[in-house]
């Protein structure tokens, strides 16, 4: 048997990343599933047939700038306004994508280039709390990522085609994604600053939510109760010395 | 909207998003980080997941407005403790699912 034949040992390796990234992403497929009927049912109603739709959950996989942009096509809007607003919506990404970049040290550039594709908020919250309680192989995470890209594509294709003939609020689906931050959340209160922190965020985009349209609360509030939280933390650490 | 223009509405799309998403894993995972960034980046995970939550929790929408009543506060508040106890992410999406839908049949 040469080299460069793949072992079984490596087969089976390769299939337990697969499992174990399966395992952690399947809420987010079960939370995407509405959004994304509900994504290809409003698309097809704005107009667009499902390749339309399904290019876009390809090339995009932003649920809440997709929204947007179908919205502001139904509008009559045009090219520019779309992405412009497409970008400032998505903007966040940076902040999760930056928190994350620290456990993709010595990845290859083209692999961390293709995991960038599939940063989303709920990989990027499920992702980051496994590389924290270790031990998570980018690979593993990586599953996460695109098996919830396939839900995303999968279920906006669906919706297309067929999305108005599925009852609303089955099984209460529509709490699928709130319940997995809800519990993204408790893994992250891992002392007193972390737990001030979300509560000053949580306050902060309640309050911006209800002043600023769109959803630029949620980096403006992170942002700021970040940058809190690390004063907070510089002043008791002073103060104890 | 134009066939054509679509297509470049969807690439210029993706490649706005793209890029914030790309551009921190690109240059921050090859060097090292001052420590008051880190200390922040290790902050912004926390305050992200709150500040996603809590608007859903406490407002409604059209328009937005606070919202004390919303069957999603009262649903988060058993699925919080649920996810406490058991820290288990597929059980806690699952119990929240199912008291949702039977608090939008009992009221």
């Amino acid at each position: 048997m040469g080299d460069n034949a793949v072992s079984p040992e490596k087969i089976i390796a390769t299939k337990h990343l697969i499992k174990e990234g399966f395992k952690a992403g399947w809420p987010i497929c079960l939370g995407y599933l509405p959004i994304g009927l509900a994504f290809g049912v409003l698309a097809q109603k704005a107009g667009l047939n499902p390749l339309a739709i399904c290019l876009m959950s390809v090339l995009v996989f932003a649920g809440s700038s997709q929204f947007i942009a179908v919205s502001l096509l139904s509008g009559g809007a045009t090219l520019l306004p779309i992405v412009v607003t497409t970008f400032v919506v998505n903007l966040r990404h940076v902040l999760m994508a930056s928190s994350l970049a620290v456990y993709l040290r010595g990845v290859s550039k083209g692999w961390a280039a293709l995991f960038a594709y599939g940063v989303t908020d709920e990989s990027f919250a499920v992702n980051l709390t496994r590389f924290r309680d270790g031990p998570w192989d980018w690979r593993q995470a990586m599953v996460v990522n695109h098996t919830a890209n396939v839900a995303w594509i999968g279920s906006s294709i669906i919706g297309a085609y067929s999305g108005q003939f599925i009852p609303a609020g089955a099984f209460g689906i529509d709490y699928a994604l709130i319940a997995m931050f809800l519990c993204l959340l408790v893994f992250q209160l891992r002392g007193h600053l972390y737990t001030a922190t979300a509560a000053i965020a949580g306050v902060l985009a309640v309050i911006l939510s209800l002043l600023i349209p769109g959803n630029g609360y949620i980096f403006l509030a992170s942002v700021l109760a970040a940058t809190i939280g690390v004063v907070i933390r510089r002043l008791v650490v002073r103060s104890s010395e | 909207m134009a066939q054509t223009e679509y297509l470049l509405l969807v690439v210029g799309m993706g490649l706005v998003t793209y890029f914030p998403r790309w551009f921190p894993i690109l240059f921050l995972s090859k060097r090292e980080l001052p420590q008051w960034f880190t200390e922040w980046l290790d902050l912004i995970p926390v305050a992200i997941l709150s500040a996603l939550v809590l608007p859903e929790l406490l407002t409604g929408s059209d328009p937005r407005h606070l919202d004390f009543f919303r069957p999603q506060l009262w649903v988060a508040l058993p699925t919080f403790f649920f996810a406490k106890k058991t820290r288990s992410l597929g059980g806690t999406v699952i119990v929240g699912m199912m008291l949702f839908w039977m608090a939008a049949k009992w009221i």
